[in-house]
Order: structure tokens, then C-alpha cells, then sequence
């Protein structure tokens, strides 16, 4: 299978690998980058369990290949996370909602939350639920992730 | 009811920050050194026979270090009866198809290869022919009797009858009756779908003849215990690990033919190997639930009182059914009558088998008791022309019927349905909505609102699942550990548990540590399902605890030379009452229990630590009542809900946010199972919904805000708790199904059931039109 070199910014570091042509980004970040926060739901672009920042904006890392990130910077969970123990206000706010359960999907919503408040952080209601319909949860039933992305909004107002 | 410090308050979760950055470690995270991939060849015909397999250009192939089928791994096979159900027919005893296909997405070929994409590459590579048969698709006509066998060798399609039973009046009592009510409810296939699919690594130690798995579970023991039967070898010669899951709602109960298939090829492969599942497997080849019908008939007298109910059930189990919801007849006819007072029933039921992918439990697998009774109550309401509230109202069981004994012998003793009833009833201005109904009627739209009651048998404590086991040990420091067999797949166990450990031993949650999900480490259980966890683990935990507190008092005690009944406890210290100043602190006491026992009083025991297996009785109920608004779009068909509300009763909650985390999870299953969620076979059994893109999955976009009321009846246990996981599920269908039926009532459709998508309704609302039209021409 053919191999073609890819010079990568991840998380702030810049990379340089060979990866399969094949190779989707997705599984570039969890195996070769040992970066496991970006989860695999669907495989087909659906669930948004492997929602990453590709140069800011929101992408399913399962439809691209590895080789198409390129010259990109990317962004997965573990870049969006601080690593002293303290929990950003998005990821506060997701805790305070209680906006997880299971928490396969939460990377995903988190870094969607993310991409969309940076844009709008000002949302209504419905541009919260229509901003995150695009992942999948089958435990909260929504509930604590809207409120939470409420209550990040909101925060981000008052600070 | 009052709030402990701890118990009843919303605490957050200490699950959350490792899952919010992306520090979890799920099955497909693990790493395991040297571990392969594997990759199934599954059938894409739903039956046939195998009349060749050809596996060597794909055992050449690159990368790929094994390749397994029938005859390499089902001679290994040997035992996968289930404890309890030793004789029972299921499950097979072979991991891979033999000589025949069963359904499509039978696993037939297991290659072992460096990673997945060389592994998939390989699976092409087979070469398998098969004589394709006409598949045993319909229910029907696969219960005859006369057409061909899913499975020839255990001689029928109904491996499970229930023939009808009940009252021997119950035929009277339908003659008497002044209404007879009948109506033939239907829920449609629709699936667990948990957001990680399945995933299992087996690493086999040939020298020790040992074997550790990691399995994304709901039950770490009942996958050893399974597999200690699989491979012949001691349970205590298997250690299984769950990792974090990322759900499984019944799914996950029990590993399936493929994951067999991993395990045993791992012991020939000598080295480990790693199974991840897609999503197309899971769809189509996991487990799927639901699809069933039952055929329902209630006797009312002229003022509304219902006096006998029958039903009559058939599910469709599929190919390979997993235990619990094979056959879930027994299940569903203790609770047939819900929370009404009925005193005649009769009931039947029958599982058959098709050539379609196999069933396993789903949240509440017996919920058809409430959803059948539930829609027929609305259907018997319309019948006899009165409003389906004051129809519930005159036949729910209230306080002063308690105890309550069903004719199934079962006894109620601490439930709130009529308290629900009206809790939720204020909640959503029942009166009002009328109103607004009949308002909005007069502009040609069609509202409707609908009630769904239930009374769950939750913490079902039965045979295995009848106990559950907690240690709680202080170490030398003063630090609380729990091992608990729990297997929780996202249900905040590790947080409510530390809350029942704080408010019964006077420490913060913070200071306690919860271990589960590892064999090694933890006493047996029956993992975490069938809404067990606050009843069966917060019970013995709560009694571990109070019995540590008691040894923490005893060697306070000693050292203060006071009488424990003078002593406190509270903030991580033990003191006398009245002088806070005289006292220890947790961590001096660890280390008095530790090392310097040599100070210890006679008879006093060394070391802090206790241990208490709980039994609860067979089933602790708890109770629910739903009741939803929703508007139709009688030109496109959508159907969207306005309002939903629920009043709940799960007696004592240990963390409200929590149990609220149930209920909207369990909401929206099941108003996804109703509205937009089906799995659909075509009639060659094709599953044709293999991906999210045809099977739909409610999202942020279409769920409502779920609104929330409590009522809290202590519950028969010593911690006044109920078991709420599964009540979200079982009542939410019928709940839904009802305001639909309601604002499409005015047209003359009758609604029997799910599912009820765009095209449904549509269809509906055509037939009842050309109804109309032929009967008024």
C-alpha cells in the first residue's frame, strides 16, 4: 500500500509521519498519535464521536484520510483540554449539567461546543439544538449537553 | 423526604472530568502488547448452506497471521449453557457457522492480521459459496408449523410457549362485561445502539493456562463465568477487565457467538488478539430488540371500571436470542395488569425463532406489559366515550389499596401510581391542553396528549442477580476503598456509591474510592442492568459501610477510652459527643488498626475493613407516570412533541441529577423507538437500516425538554431506594404513541402501535380517509 509523507500541526506540536494513503485521520490520531479522546461511533460521518478542529473548524475525523490534514492544524480533545487538573468552562459546564453518562460521546460534543461558541457566543435555544445535531448521545437524552452549552454561553458572557 | 448530607444531593459527578478531556479508556483504547486485529466474514444471505469456504489466499495474504473457521474453533467449544437455564436450547454450541448460514451477519471466518485495514483487506480474500434458501422471515408464517426450520436441529420455530393461562372465570368476566375492548398492539425492531459498539481482548497464557480479558461489558463475572464454561478451564483461571463503556443498555449483558469466536481463537492463536466492532456489525449483527406484538382484550363494567384483561404475545426473537430476552413471556405476565386494579387475567405468549439477528435485552425487554395496557386504556377511553384520565383515574391503584396483591401473586406495597397520576397531570395542565386541543382543532391543526403509567419491577434480584456485594475497607491512612462487582456503563455508579459511603461512615465523598469492572479485584455479580444498581450495590455498600463505622468506633473507643455509644463520627473524625476536642481523626485510627494494633484492646480485631453481600427480594417496584403533548402534520406526516413531562417515584434518590440522567436517557429511547428508529429487513431478510444514515437516531434537534417531578415513597429496603434505570423506556412508548392516536383521532385513525414515522402516519391517515369515503358513499 502506498505511503505518503504528511507534516502535521496536532495539538500545538508539529509532526512529521508516512501514512497509508488509506489511513483515515481518525485512526492517524488514535493509533499512531496515541491521541484516544477522538472516538470511533459510526465510522460514516454520522455520530460525531470523532469530531476534531481542522483549522478551526469542526470536521469528522473518520471521513477524512490522514493525508488530507497536510500543512493543517488540528485540534483533538486532548489539545482543548488544560493539563493541571482543571476543566475549561465548556467541560466545567458539561460536568455542572451533568451533560455525560456513558462519556463516549463527550469528546466529540465538547469539541463541536467548542468550534460553534466560538462563532456564536451569543446562541438561542435553537441554534444550541440545531449546533449539535449533528452528534450522536444515547444516554442524557440531550438534556444536560443543551443546558450545558447554555450555561458555557452564558459564562462566557458574564466573564 | 429528607435529604442526607450527601444522599439526595446533586452531587457532581466524579466520573466526568477523565471523560470530558479525553483521558477515558475504552476497549478500543486499550493497549495490550502484541495484541492482532480481527476481522469477521459474516453472511450477506439470510439462509443457505455453506458449500465452500476457501481461506488460504486470505491466510497468505499481508499481514495476516491466522485465519479461523468452524472447524478450527467449534470442536473448542465446550459448554455455553447458562446458569440456571442448563437444558434450555440456547445458546448454540458453536461459535462459527457450520454448514449453514442463519441470518445475515452469521459470523463464518475470523482473520487474525497486524491491524484492522489488513484484517478487512483479507476477509475479501475468502472465498465462500452458498446455496441460498428462502429465508424463515415472517413471524407467521414461521410459527405454523409447516414451512422450513431456522434451526433444523432443535426441531421447531417456538422454543418457548407459554399456552394461555389465568383466571378461570376470565371468559365469564368477558361475557358479563357491558365493554369489551380489544386491540392488537405492535412494537416494530428497533435496536440498543450504544454509542461504542462491542469490543473484547483476549490474551491467553498457555503456560499458566490462564486467560485475561478485557471486555466492554455490563458484567464482568457473567463473562467469566461464561467463559470458564466456553473453554472447559477454573473461573479463578479467567481475570476480566472493563474498561470504560460507552453504554450497552442490555446489549452488553452477555458476549456474543463472534466474541466467543475471539476468546477461543486467541488460545490457539497463543498470543493476543483484539476484536473492535463497527458500527455495520452492530446494526446488523450484534443483537437487535423489541419486535413484538400482543394481542390484547380488556372486559370493562358500564361505569368504566376495567374487571379482566388477556393478552396474547409473540415475539420475534430472531436467530440466535440471547438469554433475558428470550422468551420474556414470564416477565411480562406478573405485570399485565400494571397499575390498575384488575382482578380477571389471562395470558399467553409465544417466541419464535427467524432467519434475522438474534435478540437480546433492551431497557425494560418485558416493557410491552405497560405499553400494550397503556395504549389500550387510551383505546378504551375513546370506546366508551370517556377522557383517558378519569378512565385511569377510576382503576389506578391508590394508596389506601396497599399492599396491593396482583392476581399474579405479586404485592405492591410502596408505590405512587395515582400520586404520579396527578403530579404530572398539574404538571402539563391537563384541563388546559384540552382546551387548547379544541382551539386548535377549530384552525385544522391536530394536537393530541397522551398518558403512559407504569410500575417498574425494578432491582430484579433473581437467582444470580438476586444479591450483590460491597467491601469497604479503610486503609492506614484513613482512605476509604469499595470493590464492587458493578460493571457500570455509564451510570454514575462510582459517584452515587461514594455518596452512600460518605453519609453513612461521616467522611467526604472525595475520600472514598470505588473500584469495579474487575474480576480480580471485586466480589461476584451480576454486573449492572435491570435497574439494580441503587437497590442491590447502594444497599450493600450502605451495610458495608455501617458495619466498617462499627469496627472504626470500636477501636475509637478503645483509644478514648469512652463507650462507643458515646462516640461520633463525622468530617473524616471519630469523637465523644459533646467534646468535639476528644477525638481521632480517620487516618490516626488507620494507622492505630495497621500498626499499632499491639495497642488495641482485647478482642478487638485488627485492620479496618467489612464486608456485606445484600439479598433483596425478587423485584422492588418503583413507579412512573408520562404523559406527553405532541402536534401532527397531517400533510407531511412528522409528528412533533410539544411537551413531556414525568412523575417519578424511585423512593429515596441517592443523587437527583442523577436519577433524572435515567429517566431523559430512557425518555428518549424510547420516543426515538416510536418515532424515528426501525430496523427494517426486507423479505429476504436483507437488513436494510445497516448504517445512521438509514437508522435514525433522535438528536438535539427533535428531543423535547424533558420536565421532571418527583415523588419519593421510601422503598422496602434499608436505604428507601427504588430501582429507576429501566422506567424511562418502558413507560415513554406508549406515552408517545397515545397523543398521537389523540390528535389523530378526529380523522378516524386508530393508531395500534409503533413505529410511526412520516410514512406511517401518512399511510394512516389515506386509509382512514378511503375509510371514510367507501362507508359514506
Amino acid at each position: 500500500m502506498r505511503e505518503i509523507a504528511l507534516t502535521v500541526t496536532v495539538n500545538g506540536d508539529r509532526l512529521s509521519r508516512t501514512v497509508e494513503a488509506r489511513r483515515t485521520l481518525a485512526d492517524f490520531l488514535r493509533d499512531d498519535l496515541s491521541l484516544t479522546g477522538t472516538h470511533l461511533g459510526c465510522e460514516h460521518g454520522v455520530c460525531g464521536a470523532c469530531t476534531v478542529l481542522l483549522d478551526g473548524d469542526a470536521v469528522r475525523s473518520c471521513l477524512m484520510f490522514a493525508v488530507q490534514a497536510d500543512g493543517a492544524e488540528v485540534t483533538t480533545i486532548e489539545g482543548l483540554s488544560e493539563r493541571n487538573g482543571e476543566l475549561t468552562p465548556i467541560q466545567a459546564a458539561f460536568q455542572a449539567e451533568h451533560g455525560l453518562q456513558c462519556g463516549f460521546c463527550t469528546p466529540g460534543f465538547v469539541v463541536s461546543a467548542h468550534a460553534f461558541l466560538e462563532e456564536h457566543p451569543n446562541p438561542s435555544d435553537e441554534e444550541i439544538r440545531d449546533a449539535l445535531s449533528g452528534n450522536l448521545c444515547r444516554c442524557t437524552g440531550y438534556q444536560g449537553i443543551i443546558a450545558a452549552v447554555k450555561r458555557a454561553a452564558e459564562n462566557g458572557r458574564s466573564s | 423526604m429528607t435529604a442526607g448530607r450527601f444522599m439526595g444531593q446533586a452531587i457532581a459527578r466524579s466520573e466526568d472530568p477523565r471523560l470530558l478531556t479525553g483521558r477515558g479508556r475504552f476497549i478500543a483504547d486499550v493497549v495490550v502488547p502484541g495484541a492482532s486485529d480481527a476481522a469477521f466474514l459474516r453472511s450477506e444471505v439470510a439462509r443457505g448452506r455453506i458449500t465452500g469456504l476457501d481461506v488460504e489466499a486470505a491466510r497468505s495474504a499481508p499481514g495476516v497471521r491466522a485465519v479461523y473457521t468452524a472447524a478450527d474453533l467449534n470442536p473448542l467449544v465446550h459448554q455455553t449453557s447458562l446458569s440456571g437455564m442448563p437444558d434450555a436450547p440456547f445458546p448454540p454450541k458453536y461459535c462459527l457457522a457450520q454448514d449453514d448460514v442463519r441470518y445475515v451477519g452469521d459470523p463464518i471466518a475470523i482473520v487474525i492480521a497486524e491491524n484492522r485495514y489488513l484484517a478487512e483487506d483479507a476477509v475479501e480474500l475468502i472465498e465462500l459459496d452458498i446455496d441460498v434458501q428462502d429465508p424463515v422471515i415472517d413471524v407467521d408464517a414461521a410459527r405454523d408449523g409447516k414451512g422450513d426450520l431456522v434451526h433444523p436441529e432443535i426441531g421447531t420455530n417456538t422454543p418457548q410457549v407459554i399456552p394461555l393461562f389465568g383466571d378461570p372465570d376470565l371468559e365469564q368476566a368477558f361475557a358479563d362485561a357491558a365493554d369489551v375492548v380489544r386491540d392488537t398492539i405492535v412494537m416494530h425492531r428497533y435496536v440498543q445502539v450504544p454509542m461504542e459498539c462491542r469490543g473484547i481482548i483476549a490474551d491467553w497464557d498457555p503456560y499458566g493456562e490462564a486467560l485475561t480479558v478485557w471486555s466492554a461489558t455490563q458484567s464482568v463475572h457473567e463473562v467469566q463465568a461464561f467463559l470458564a464454561g466456553l473453554l472447559g478451564i477454573n473461573s479463578n483461571k479467567i481475570r476480566v477487565l472493563q474498561p470504560d463503556v460507552g453504554g450497552g443498555f442490555g446489549q452488553k449483558m452477555m458476549i456474543g457467538r463472534d466474541e466467543w469466536a475471539v476468546v477461543l481463537a486467541a488460545t490457539v492463536f497463543g498470543r493476543p488478539v483484539r476484536w473492535i466492532e463497527d458500527r455495520r456489525e452492530n446494526l446488523t449483527a450484534a443483537s437487535h430488540a423489541r419486535d413484538e406484538r400482543m394481542d390484547l382484550a380488556m372486559a370493562l363494567n358500564g361505569d368504566g371500571t376495567v374487571v379482566a384483561i388477556r393478552g396474547e404475545m409473540i415475539e420475534n426473537i430472531g436467530a440466535y436470542q440471547t438469554m433475558g430476552s428470550s422468551g420474556m413471556g414470564a416477565f411480562v405476565a406478573p405485570f399485565l395488569t400494571n397499575a390498575y386494579k384488575i382482578p380477571k387475567v389471562g395470558f399467553a405468549s409465544e417466541a419464535v425463532y427467524t432467519n434475522t439477528c438474534g435478540k437480546a435485552p433492551y431497557r425494560g425487554p418485558f416493557l410491552i406489559y405497560a405499553v400494550g395496557i397503556e395504549q389500550l386504556m387510551d383505546t378504551a377511553a375513546r370506546q366508551i366515550g370517556m377522557d383517558p384520565l378519569e378512565l385511569r383515574r377510576r382503576n389506578v391503584i391508590r394508596a389506601e389499596d396497599l399492599p396491593y396483591t396482583l392476581p399474579s401473586l405479586q404485592c405492591f406495597d410502596a408505590i405512587t401510581p395515582a400520586e404520579t397520576l396527578e403530579q404530572a397531570a398539574s404538571m402539563i395542565d391537563y384541563d388546559g391542553f384540552r382546551d387548547k386541543q379544541a382551539a386548535a382543532r377549530d384552525q385544522g391543526r391536530y394536537l393530541g396528549i397522551g398518558i403512559s403509567l407504569c410500575v417498574e419491577p425494578s432491582a430484579i434480584a433473581v437467582g444470580a442477580l438476586g444479591t450483590e456485594a460491597a467491601v469497604v475497607r479503610m486503609d492506614y491512612s484513613g482512605k476509604v476503598t469499595v470493590l464492587l462487582g458493578s460493571s457500570s456503563t455509564g451510570m454514575s455508579v462510582v459517584t452515587t456509591m461514594r455518596q452512600v459511603v460518605a453519609e453513612h461512615l461521616g467522611c467526604a465523598p472525595d475520600d472514598v474510592t470505588v473500584i469495579q469492572g474487575d474480576t480480580a479485584a471485586t466480589p461476584y455479580s451480576a454486573g449492572t442492568g435491570g435497574s439494580r444498581s441503587a437497590v442491590l450495590c447502594g444497599n450493600a455498600v450502605a451495610q458495608a459501610t455501617i458495619e466498617l463505622r462499627s469496627k472504626l468506633t470500636e477501636i475509637a473507643a478503645d483509644a478514648l477510652e469512652a463507650a462507643v455509644e458515646d462516640l461520633e463520627v463525622d468530617d473524616g473524625r471519630v469523637f465523644v459527643r459533646g467534646t468535639a476536642t476528644k477525638g481521632m481523626t480517620f487516618a490516626e485510627l488507620g494507622q492505630l488498626a495497621y500498626v499499632g494494633h499491639d495497642l488495641l484492646g482485647p478482642g478487638t480485631t485488627p485492620g479496618l475493613e467489612a464486608t456485606h453481600r445484600y439479598k433483596a427480594p425478587p423485584f422492588t417496584f418503583s413507579n412512573a407516570c408520562h404523559i406527553c403533548t405532541g402536534e401532527v402534520d397531517v400533510d407531511t406526516g412528522l409528528v412533533r412533541i410539544l411537551r413531556y413531562v414525568v412523575s417519578e417515584d424511585c423512593g429515596r434518590m441517592i443523587n437527583p441529577k442523577v436519577v433524572e440522567g435515567q429517566i431523559f436517557g430512557g425518555v428518549v429511547q424510547g420516543l426515538g423507538g416510536v418515532l424515528y428508529e426501525h430496523m427494517v429487513y426486507d423479505d429476504d431478510g436483507n437488513p436494510l437500516t445497516s448504517t445512521f444514515v438509514d437508522y435514525l437516531l433522535p438528536t438535539a434537534a427533535e428531543v423535547p425538554t424533558i420536565e421532571v417531578g418527583h415523588v419519593e415513597s421510601p422503598g422496602p429496603n434499608p436505604l428507601g431506594v427504588k430501582g429507576m434505570g429501566e422506567g424511562g423506556a418502558i413507560a415513554s412508548p406508549a406515552a408517545v404513541v397515545n397523543a398521537v392516536a389523540d390528535a389523530l383521532a378526529p380523522l378516524g385513525v386508530t393508531v395500534s402501535g409503533s413505529p410511526l414515522g412520516p410514512k406511517q402516519i401518512l399511510d394512516m391517515i389515506a386509509a382512514a380517509d378511503g375509510h371514510f369515503e367507501s362507508t359514506s358513499s
